[in-house]
């Protein structure tokens, strides 16, 4: 049954309750939903855009017939073989990013904080660098970043643990743990032969170039699994956000919930990490934007927070390839409109820390 | 009475312990310098770094490898670490923030940022060339970084400060990158300068960057005083008569010299400035004159300690001292945050 609320004529949201029988019932919000819609739209259509650029142009319809049905040799294994597998990594891992940017947030209360300034992306970068340059197999080394951003979280969150928590401890703490981290990934691709010290090093910004069919498959199972469960906690979340005291009055078990949380957000992190490096920023900008335009966190507002950073990531990619006289990490183009924005956040930062 | 006696804070007594501690310091620096000469991948006996040094033989091997490389390198350590150390001290006095330091700040990557382009762009490849432009580089990060942190509401905490000094260095290391990428043989040059590293310079380095160094270590130990007063906080600082704002500004262009000349001469070396102030605090207390007289012997005592682990720990081959100093420096951090004053400022 549906049935809209009434919230939309005292000129709230509009929204609509949604009842599944007597277990289950949803509450949508028509305007985030609409914009998940347009969101959607927009990474389908600039999906299909960035598969015609090249230095081989494919034109549009090419493009579709290549993907969904045949078309000659040659257009299949550029737009198959080599354009798809790179867009749809930037896709997923833009959505991965910014949706683990959102619970870290959300969990720290604070809008300043993201996995790629605390160094939990710091923690799946050293572990995955370390398995790169031992020859391990790729099929590992998600599961080994995964280690790395769980250590990394749980070392920052011990550490700033001193008879409660606090949002500025866990801060200086986190940046503290991304410095050491950093130390430990500079010195492991210090250690490379000159002639694979490039690659590592685009990889070490965050770089979506040379990704395959294989790490499409990981993201894509990873984020499959992943965002549903964080769409689901995104509720616990909430009740969290009131503080430790009430969200325990509220009936809720709150230990086990935040590490359900933290687990979940250091997942998404480690398979972006592991398919694309450590793509700065938008694990920190996506859900400030995302908060801007579909308000509080909700189920719906976290996977607008996914689509936003789905559709930037891929648009820094087609800016970093195309755009750009060179081709340059999709990590510089991220860095560069990130920054600022996180400096501008900074310098109007009213909130007293 | 005992009781008086553990009172030190001022007086004669307390003036001759400490005279004698900065005196133990500089012995054990002594030591530490002569380890420095002695160890590496090839190890040599305290006589021929000795004779290296006194009574040069060229025919001799070992006191070739002592003369030409060793001894840079050492000379290069005591410069940069004293000149980092009293940094972090100034900045850590005129911020009044115990998290201040010139790599935490991106005052590091200003000046690395501004060097990389230096070669990228005009292709310069000498110190004497490029620390110009790292002054630049690290007056602009730090004014950047001071200027946004101290916006909005409660002024420059440290965690605005350490945040803000963060992204920016963020922001510059991936447009770094972003230029090595472009030009395989800038990154030849800078990829061993870039993690921060004494090794492998020429001596003339030292002779270039030497003057600036001086000029902000000197300067640094004549503010001293003025630093006290503006320890006491910038209203009663003001109150007795301090220009705070003209202090700052001269404290923050001596700080630009130094971090700008180190960075010249050995690449970013992190955490150097953060430890050794408040290492040296422990024992000189509060007042900046004996601090910094201290820092600047205990600065260098500190990373030539570290470059001398760099070449231990993964013998034959070397870790760079800002790896090193960025692994045991970043605990320091943490352990600082977790003081309860800092987090709740």
């Amino acid at each position: 049954m549906i049935r809209p609320a009434l919230s939309a004529l005292r000129g709230g949201p509009v929204l609509l309750d949604l009842r599944l029988g007597s277990f289950a019932s949803f509450r949508i919000n028509v305007r985030v939903l609409a914009i998940c819609l347009l969101l959607l739209v927009v990474v389908i259509a600039l999906a299909a855009w960035a598969a015609t650029l090249g230095s081989f142009i494919v034109p549009l319809d090419e493009v579709v017939r290549a993907t969904f049905s045949e078309s000659t040799r040659q257009f299949e294994f550029v737009v198959v073989q080599l354009r798809l597998p790179r867009i749809l990594s930037a896709i997923l891992v833009g959505a991965a990013l910014a949706s683990s940017g959102a619970i870290f947030q959300g969990l720290v209360r604070n809008p300043l904080v993201s996995p790629d300034i605390i160094g939990i992306q710091a923690g799946a970068t050293v572990v995955a660098v370390f398995m790169i340059v031992n020859g391990y197999t790729d099929r590992y080394i998600p599961l080994g970043a995964f280690g790395g951003a769980v250590t990394a979280a749980t070392a920052i969150y011990l550490l700033a643990w001193k008879g409660g928590m606090s949002g500025n401890r866990l801060v200086l703490v986190g940046i503290g743990i991304d410095a050491l981290l950093a130390a430990g990934t500079r010195y492991l691709i210090v250690k490379f032969p000159v002639q694979q010290a490039q690659a590592a090093i685009a990889w070490s910004t965050g770089t979506v170039y040379g990704t395959g069919w294989f790490d499409v498959q990981v993201i894509a199972v990873a984020l499959g699994e992943l965002l549903p469960l964080a769409i689901v906690l995104t509720w616990q979340l909430r009740v969290l956000q009131f503080g430790d005291d009430i969200a325990y009055v509220l009936g809720m078990r709150v230990e086990p919930t935040r590490l359900a949380l933290i687990l979940v957000g250091c997942a998404l992190a480690a398979v972006a990490v592991a398919v694309a490096g450590p793509v700065g920023f938008i694990a920190l900008m996506v859900p400030h934007v995302a908060r801007i335009i579909g308000g509080p966190m909700t189920g719906g507002t976290l996977l607008l927070t996914a689509l936003l950073g789905a559709v930037l990531l891929l648009g820094a990619d087609i800016v970093a390839l195309h755009v750009l006289p060179v081709a340059l990490p999709v990590g510089v183009v991220t860095a560069g409109v990130g920054a600022p924005y996180f400096l501008f956040l900074l310098y109007r930062a009213n909130v007293r820390m | 009475m005992s009781g008086v006696a553990t009172l030190p804070a001022t007086g004669a007594r307390w003036r001759l312990a400490l005279g004698t501690g900065l005196l133990c310091a500089l012995g054990l620096l002594v030591v530490v310098a002569l380890l420095s000469l002695r160890i590496g991948s090839v190890g040599i006996a305290t006589r021929d770094a000795i004779d290296a040094l006194f009574n040069y033989d060229p025919n001799s091997y070992n006191q070739t490898v002592v003369r030409s490389l060793r001894l840079p390198r050492t000379i290069i350590g005591l410069g940069v670490g004293s000149a980092l150390a009293v940094a972090g001290a100034m900045m850590q006095a005129t911020t009044r923030n115990p998290l201040a330091d010139p790599s935490i700040l991106g005052v590091n990557s200003g000046a690395a940022f501004a060097i990389v382009n230096a070669i990228f762009f005009f292709g310069l490849t000498h110190p004497y060339q490029y620390v110009w432009f790292a002054f630049l580089g690290a007056g602009i990060a730090s004014a950047l970084v001071y200027s946004i942190a101290s916006a909005g509401r409660g002024g420059a905490t440290p965690v605005k400060l350490a945040l803000a000094g963060a992204v920016v260095t963020a922001l510059l290391g991936s447009w770094i990158t972003a230029l090595l990428l472009l030009d395989e043989q800038t990154l030849d040059t800078v990829r061993f300068w870039l993690a921060g590293s004494i090794a492998g310079r020429p001596i003339e380095v030292f002779w270039m960057v030497l003057p600036f160094m001086a000029t902000g270590l000197v300067g640094g130990l004549l503010l001293a005083r003025q630093l006290n007063v503006m320890n006491l906080g910038e209203d009663t600082a003001r109150a007795l008569g301090m220009h705070t704002g003209r202090l700052r500004l001269v404290s923050a262009l001596l700080v630009v010299l130094m971090t700008g000349a180190a960075v010249s001469a050995a690449g970013p070396i992190g955490f150097v400035g953060l430890a050794v102030p408040h290492i040296v605090r422990v024992f000189t207390g509060p007042d900046y004159r004996w601090i910094l007289a201290y820092c600047i012997v205990v600065g260098p005592l500190l990373l030539l300690s570290a470059d001398i682990a760099g070449r231990v720990i993964t013998r034959p081959a070397e870790l760079q001292v800002g790896i090193v100093t960025a692994m045991c420096g970043a605990p320091f951090l943490i352990a600082i945050a977790r003081q309860r004053r800092v987090a709740s400022l």
